[in-house]
């Protein structure tokens, strides 16, 4: 488990209000969530869980708000932030290799004029080793199967070095040895104190993943520690009557998570 | 002989070396466009150019290949910029959004051309040769200016060829990287727009969209690097400027514009059929293999787990035909027939009850 340390906030954001076509899509979200946890972010669909990371990036234009990373605005600590992507995002027939995509990662740190040499393969190659993907570095990216392309994606931003990393669904479409590596690898990091903030689609996993969660829908339903937030009446305002189904499994559910 | 003549002809010397020259420019501008799925962009931007090269005229008077280019490069970048503004704020799709401006443009253009056909000015002779281009008019100062602009075009690429390629894979991602992917984005769109202005006296602004898709997408066949793709791009853009040239000049009066998008489309034709991996007839062989291959498996591993039943004894003709394979291959023999109706008398010669326990072994293993 990790250390909160309440001093040090990894994230913090106030007053973010987003909208798409006059519809508020994120209304006034105030949140901190402090450094070295594994945070996850849960709602229903629509709820805005992509739109705030991606707001959060400047990739989404927002009405107002301010965010600040680890004390400072996000716009001075880009060098900082990594971010992975829905896997679905880019076309994955570009002419290039797994291991081109990885050293993509460490464009921002080269500067404009600078091109990668054989100190940035070598450390791209290094991140491809950490997700298990070290053998498929020269393979084709369409030729790469969905769980693969996501441990690439995964790696890409481990090279960036960064303190605090966004993911956003990252366990979408992989089977559950993909999602198992990446979840250590996840958790690997959280405990080198980094900051994961992870959009998180699967309510049956949230309890055993995460240590700090965020329940959205298009307002912050509750934020804070995972076992404060993750009840039954936070989860019944966030998802209104879809979570019938979840209440017969809630005792089955929280004994599940008791594993570590 | 005729060889040497022609390679000594002037006209023939500048067409060739303008058709290279557009190949040059077009194919690897053309790979970023098709990557970055704006194939048409280069259609749309080339239409506009129309209705600039006719005010250029109106304003200069003359064919002056400086106020052409000025005029196409504005009214083609303005197609491009309206196109982007209209998807981003109204609900209109790309396509839409690129079919609209194409065609107000283009049509923009040709009522300013039959205005100035109207006006009865001398000088005007030819201004409709910019819709399917005259090569045989390029002069020397042309090429000049094409050559400039290629380089500049080219030497650009090369020294942000890191933040094009990023930008075209992952723009998003870009951004987080602290990239200004509005600039990336608007000059990988403009540096189309020049090429169009190297095509426009060769192939003219009607045919200029094929020789920004056909090279990239037959270059996409071939290669596995976004760098080999430019590289092959470009050749395949200079082999059909060049032999689109020749063999316009061979024929004498063959347009020469029509030709070179000719070729470039019989190259991607061969390309879309052959390339190794890509390639349709690849396609088609690997599925017959594979499937040949599983009918194979199926028939040893029916045979030898149902020999004892003779009614599993297959009689279609594929596999039949299978069956006869297998025996010409030694793994089969057939006895006389059985006793039992539909005992085809089909068994397993001792390599082919080897082979099929392979067969077995490897499915019971995949299966568990």
């Amino acid at each position: 488990m990790a250390i909160f340390n309440p001093t040090d906030t990894a994230l913090s954001i106030k007053n973010l209000t987003v909208s798409y076509h006059n519809q508020p899509v994120l209304w006034d979200i105030d949140l901190d969530i402090p450094a070295g946890v594994m945070a996850g972010i849960v709602g229903p669909n629509g709820a805005g869980k992509s739109t705030l990371i991606k707001s959060l990036l400047g990739l989404v234009p927002s009405l107002s708000g301010e965010v600040m990373v680890h004390g400072r605005p996000y716009a001075t600590q880009r060098k900082r932030v990594g971010y992975v992507p829905q896997r679905s995002s880019v076309d994955w027939d570009f002419p290039t290799t797994a291991l081109d995509v990885v050293t993509m990662g460490l464009y921002g740190r080269l500067g404009w004029l600078k091109r990668p040499g054989q100190k940035e393969r070598h450390e791209a190659q290094e991140a491809l080793e950490m997700v298990g993907m070290s053998a498929l570095a020269e393979r084709q990216i369409s030729q790469l199967s969905g769980g693969q392309q996501q441990r690439v994606f995964l790696a890409r931003a481990l090279v960036q070095q960064a303190d605090v990393y966004f993911l956003d669904e990252p366990m979408a479409g992989v089977d559950a040895t993909t999602e198992r590596a990446i979840i250590d690898i996840l958790r690997r990091l959280r405990d080198a104190g980094k900051t994961l903030i992870v959009v998180h689609h699967d309510l049956q996993t949230v309890r055993t993943y995460f240590d700090w969660l965020l329940l959205l829908n298009v307002r912050v339903i509750a934020s804070g520690k995972a076992e404060e937030v993750f009840k039954i009446d936070h989860l019944r305002q966030a998802y209104g009557g879809q979570i019938a189904l979840l209440n017969d499994n809630e005792s089955l559910m929280f004994s599940a998570s008791k594993v570590k | 002989m005729v060889w040497l003549e022609l390679l000594s002809d002037y006209t023939f010397q500048n067409v060739v070396i303008g058709a290279s020259l557009l190949g040059l420019i077009s194919g690897p501008l053309g790979c970023f466009a098709v990557l970055r799925r704006q194939s048409l962009l280069g259609d749309a931007i080339s239409h506009a150019a129309l209705p600039g090269i006719c005010l250029s005229f109106i304003i200069t008077g003359s064919r002056d290949i400086g106020g052409i280019i000025m005029g196409s490069l504005i009214t083609g970048s303005a197609a491009a910029l309206i196109m982007l503004v209209l998807t981003r704020l109204s609900r209109l799709k790309t396509d839409a959004a690129l079919g609209a401006c194409l065609s107000i443009f283009f049509a923009v253009g040709i009522v300013l051309l039959t205005y100035i056909q109207s006006t009865n000015n001398a000088s005007q002779g030819g201004l409709e040769a910019f819709l399917f281009g005259q090569a045989a008019a390029t002069l020397r100062s042309d090429l000049w200016v094409m050559g400039s602009i290629t380089l500049v075009t080219l030497v650009l690429l090369a020294v942000f060829w890191k933040q094009a390629k990023l930008v075209t894979f992952d723009a998003e991602y870009a951004r987080t990287l602290g990239m200004p992917i509005t600039v990336i984005e608007a000059s990988l769109t403009a540096m189309v727009a020049l090429a169009v202005v190297v095509g426009l006296q060769m192939v003219g602004v009607i045919l200029m969209a094929a020789m920004i898709v056909a090279p990239a997408a037959a270059a996409r066949q071939w290669s596995r690097h976004l760098g080999g793709m430019l590289t092959i791009a470009a050749g395949v853009g200079i082999v059909s400027g060049v032999s689109g040239a020749t063999i316009s000049t061979l024929s004498r009066g063959l347009a020469t514009g029509p030709l070179i998008v000719l070729t470039a489309t019989v190259i991607v034709l061969i390309s879309l059929a052959l390339a190794p991996g890509r390639g349709l007839l690849w396609g088609v062989i690997k599925h017959y293999r594979q499937k040949s291959a599983l009918q194979k498996q199926q028939l040893l591993y029916a045979l030898y787990k149902h020999s004892a039943d003779p009614s599993c004894a297959p009689s279609t003709l594929g596999s039949r035909r299978m069956l006869n394979k297998l025996k010409q291959q030694g793994y089969l023999s057939r006895s006389p027939r059985g006793t039992t109706p539909g005992d085809d008398g089909w068994g397993l010669t001792a390599q082919g009850q080897a082979e099929a326990r392979r067969v077995v072994a490897a499915f019971e293993e995949l299966a568990s």
